[in-house]
């Protein structure tokens, strides 16, 4: 599959020349510095994934002019964008909780930019009637934020921010503030507005399925670097940091490779079914491990190690076990399973990986 | 259980905004706030109880008090319009911007809250007088002087109350979250109409309660103003003026003319915080 | 050159004038300090030797000639402290019939001490011991060339008096009426030293003040006689007080005031014999 490897360069050949968002961030801020590079082609959805404190959020807000670039550049659609103060930017922000004005209804929220763009009073209301209609929110026009639902509120803040037409919305952590049951259906509706969207959308989470569900690209944001881009698919399959990995949910390992064997940084070599040579990464799912009481003999897998269980927690309807010993891994199984091994905290197992679960890549 | 019963019947009950019952307030708390209570409405019940009734209504149909009286509430009224004018803008000043100083200027806002008032009269002529540092050139250029004028009054009493709009506002606005001011700039708006639309329809019951501040201590203006501005029935005597001097000869007149300024500020009062200041909780 | 030099002057006309504003406000409210200490002897009223401390309410105008003739007295009458409290007389006779424990009182005018002697507070008959004469105070050099009490009348002139309720306001409309003038001035003064300071301060062009305050002012103002001040003359009087805690020394302290002295300190101040 070809569109695995979708380059940013590739992206930006969709979309007419000069269209889109260019852009390299550099933020310094004392002992903290931000530099990211992001492309992006109208109609592109990237979402901006990383830990608590990577720079996700100081990336948006110099995209939005409220903080201010300390070096790189910024363009869209052509237009250089670096000097240009946040109201004359082409950008709508959706923030974290929203920050609806308390004292605006929602109309008036929506209608606030419009209004602020230079549209009469009722231009900016029948426009504003219009988005919140899209949103399927006729019947909350007169209503107070704090009238809301947390659902309500999203669409509300969208809207508003798409009612100023702007050439790249901004949408930061723009379901976090919801609760588990609103989130997944917002999380959809969300999904169908961004399809809409004709312009760029850059989204800031560090929820890897929002990111997976609601963009077309990921770029993962590390102490203020991109550690890895790539679609969702690709970065799913692909992890490269051990942050990445555990987002997705597997076991990452780097080492060096001679054939079908890789002798990890950890300790012990990996059997793999590629054929690879020099530095790659070895990823497998949790799922993908065995566990037994003794060491197995005549078992087909070649990768089996002897681990100590490090501790053990429910995982959706499985367990999650965490191993130490030779190669630190996790491994999941089922609660019959793990009651028949009599799994505990200290307690001594083998893990055995087959060779056709592992992928391997070069690093 | 006498504690509890004398207590609700001092303790004025506002329906639903009281959180509960007396019953539950703890002993260490009750019993100096009751003494607090008590300290401060002494006074005030004294001046009752001293009032000469029989002569009041005498007293109080003389014209002067009422000219004394229309004078305080439209010199402190302007007073508190001053300050909202400057104090405001000042306080966001204070509150959202950054620069070199800022916490000298803060407390140069508040010394007129310390400095006697007669001491901050005696500066302001020394400022706005006629031959002050600025006051000779509004002489000089507009034939400008304000001593011995009611507008006198009014900067003798923004002088003195404008701190106290400031203080609150800029706690208000402290305390009010500024990204819905970057909220405002990301939907088009300058710094200016976000301030406008945005923080200060969202800080307004701060504003009011500041306002309220400044206005009660506008009414109650003596020191600043009768240095600053002198004494001059219908034009510069406010009413503590009037009380001041029926004082010297006249106690009893001095007691009724203090009821009418109290009466008149617990009516201004009691029906502003009906109507504003309930928004701010 | 100059123009700085007169900018000097006028900062320091200020200062001076906010320190006597800063002064009354601080004598008024200072009430009794001292009067507490008055020595466990002060009972024995026989007793011919003053001592102890000796408690003088007394009127503002009386400030600086009472303070000279309080140290002469500490001086005369060794192990003895004169404790002031000057204040407008209204106001001190007011608290003295409240119960404010003192020894002497020194009134500005007849009607004050009356307060005293009529709620019988004070012992024995007051004795009279010096006037007060108004003065017209006018800026230095007299720009405004103000000669006669009528000068005050001239338009556009800004001239403050004292509020009728105070003694030297109460002159001021004894002698205006006496000359049948009709003054309206910019403000009516809270108290003389307040009617002095705006004209110290160049805010008003004169004052109706009395003689011993201008003599106080040195040459920040000038003065101006008039001769309708002989028909609003004050009469100052001083007495000792029933209760008071030291008689004994109260009494020296009054034999002191009236005697050649007293008399000789109070005249260098601008007072007038009684």
């Amino acid at each position: 599959m070809t569109d695995i490897d979708e380059t940013p360069a590739g992206l930006r050949d969709r979309g007419l020349p000069g269209e889109g968002l260019d852009a390299r961030l550099v933020v310094d801020r004392g002992i903290f510095r931000l530099d990211v590079a992001l492309t992006a082609a109208p109609g592109d959805v990237v979402a901006l994934l990383g830990p608590n404190g990577a720079g996700k959020t100081t990336a948006l807000r110099a995209l939005a002019g409220l903080v201010p670039l300390t070096g790189g550049h910024l363009c869209l659609d052509g237009a250089a964008l670096d000097r240009t103060p946040p109201e004359a930017r082409p950008v709508g922000v959706v923030f974290q909780d929203y920050l609806l004005f308390p004292h605006l209804s929602a109309l008036d929220n929506v209608a606030f930019g419009p209004r602020c763009r230079g549209a009469t009073k009722a231009e900016a209301r029948a426009q504003a009637a219009g988005w919140l209609a899209r949103m399927g929110l006729t019947g909350h026009a007169g209503a107070k934020p704090r009238r809301l639902s947390g659902g309500q509120a999203q669409r509300v803040a969208l809207a508003r921010a798409l009612a100023t037409r702007p050439r790249l919305l901004l949408l930061d952590e723009p379901l976090a503030a919801l609760d588990a049951r609103t989130r997944l259906e917002v999380r959809a509706q969300l999904r169908r507005h961004l399809a809409e969207f004709e312009a760029v959308a850059v989204l800031v989470t560090h929820d890897p399925l929002d990111a997976m569900v609601l963009a077309d690209r990921l770029v993962v944001v590390e102490h203020g670097r991109v550690v890895q881009e790539g679609t969702p698919s690709d970065i799913a399959r692909r992890p490269r940091t051990d942050y990445v990995a555990q987002l997705v949910g597997l076991n990452l390992y780097r080492g060096q490779a001679d054939g079908h064997t890789v002798r990890l940084e950890a300790g012990p070599a990996l059997t793999i079914t590629e054929d690879l040579s020099g530095p790659v990464f070895v990823a497998f799912p949790p799922g993908a491990v065995t566990l037994h009481r003794d060491r197995p003999t005549g078992s087909s897998a070649r990768n089996l190690w002897r681990c100590e269980v490090a501790g053990l927690e429910t995982h959706g309807d499985q367990i999650r076990a965490d191993l130490t010993g030779t190669l630190p891994l996790t491994a999941d199984l089922t609660t019959v399973a793990a009651a028949e091994l009599g799994l505990h905290p200290g307690a001594v197992v083998w893990a055995a990986v087959k060779a056709a679960q592992t992928h391997a890549y070069p690093a | 259980m006498t504690e509890v019963d004398r207590a609700r019947t001092v303790v004025p009950e506002s329906g639903a905004r009281r959180a509960r019952a007396l019953g539950g307030v703890p002993l260490p708390l009750l019993l100096p706030a009751l003494v607090g209570l008590a300290f401060l409405l002494l006074p005030l019940l004294a001046l009752l109880i001293r009032a000469p009734w029989r002569s009041l209504p005498q007293q109080l149909t003389s014209a002067e008090v009422w000219q004394a009286l229309q004078l305080s509430l439209v010199s402190a009224t302007a007073a508190t319009a001053v300050s909202l004018v400057l104090g405001v803008p000042l306080a966001w000043l204070l509150a959202r911007t950054d620069f070199p100083g800022r916490g000298l200027v803060r407390a140069l806002v508040t010394l007129p809250l310390v400095l006697p008032p007669v001491v901050g009269g005696v500066a302001l002529l020394l400022a706005l007088g006629r031959g002050g540092v600025v006051g000779q050139w509004l002489d000089a250029w507009f034939g400008i002087t304000l001593p011995f004028t009611t507008a006198g009054v009014v900067v003798a009493e923004a002088f003195v109350a404008m701190p106290f709009l400031v203080i609150s506002v800029e706690g208000t606005l402290r305390a009010a979250d500024p990204r819905y001011e970057e909220a405002a700039t990301t939907l088009g708006a300058s710094r200016f109409t976000a301030f406008r639309r945005v923080t200060l329809p969202l800080i307004a019951p701060g504003i009011a309660a500041g306002a309220v501040l400044a206005w009660a201590r506008a009414l109650g203006e003596f020191g600043a103003t009768i240095t600053f501005a002198g004494n001059f029935p219908g034009r510069t005597q406010t009413m503590p003026l009037a009380v001041y001097l029926a004082l010297q000869n006249d106690p009893a007149a001095a007691i009724a003319l203090s009821l009418v300024l109290l009466t008149v500020s617990i009516a201004v009062l009691a029906g502003l915080r009906d109507r504003w200041m309930t928004a701010s909780t | 050159m100059t123009r700085s030099a007169r900018r000097t002057r006028t900062l320091r006309t200020a200062a001076a004038g906010a320190v006597a504003l800063l002064a009354l406000g601080a004598c008024s409210s200072s009430s009794s300090d001292g009067s507490s200490s008055s020595g466990p002897d002060s009972s024995a009223s026989s007793s011919p030797r003053p001592s102890g401390t000796v408690t003088v309410f007394a009127a503002a105008s009386l400030k600086e000639s009472f303070t000279t003739l309080g140290k002469e007295f500490e001086r005369q009458h060794p192990g003895t402290e004169v404790a002031f409290n000057f204040g407008g007389s209204d106001t001190l006779a007011a608290s003295i019939t409240a119960g404010a424990p003192a020894d002497v009182f020194a009134a500005a005018s007849a009607r004050t001490m009356a307060t005293v002697t009529d709620g019988k507070d004070a012992a024995g008959t007051p004795v009279a011991f010096a006037r007060n004469q108004l003065e017209i105070a006018t800026l230095p050099g007299n720009p405004d060339r103000i000669s006669s009490l009528k000068d005050l009348t001239k338009p556009g002139l800004k001239v403050v008096l004292c509020d009728k309720a105070v003694p030297c306001g109460a002159a001021a409309q004894k002698a205006l009426g006496a000359s049948h003038l009709e003054l309206t001035p910019v403000s009516y003064e809270q108290d003389v030293r307040s009617a002095l300071t705006k004209v110290e301060l160049k805010e008003a062009d004169a004052a109706v003040v009395y003689k011993t305050d201008v003599k106080a002012a040195g040459g920040r103002v000038q003065g101006v006689e008039f001769p309708e001040s002989a028909e609003a003359l004050n009469d100052y009087s001083i007495t000792l007080l029933k209760n008071a805690p030291n008689a004994a020394a109260a009494k020296a302290f009054v034999e002191l005031v009236t005697s050649a002295e007293g008399q000789q300190v109070l005249t260098r101040a601008g007072f007038l014999k009684p």
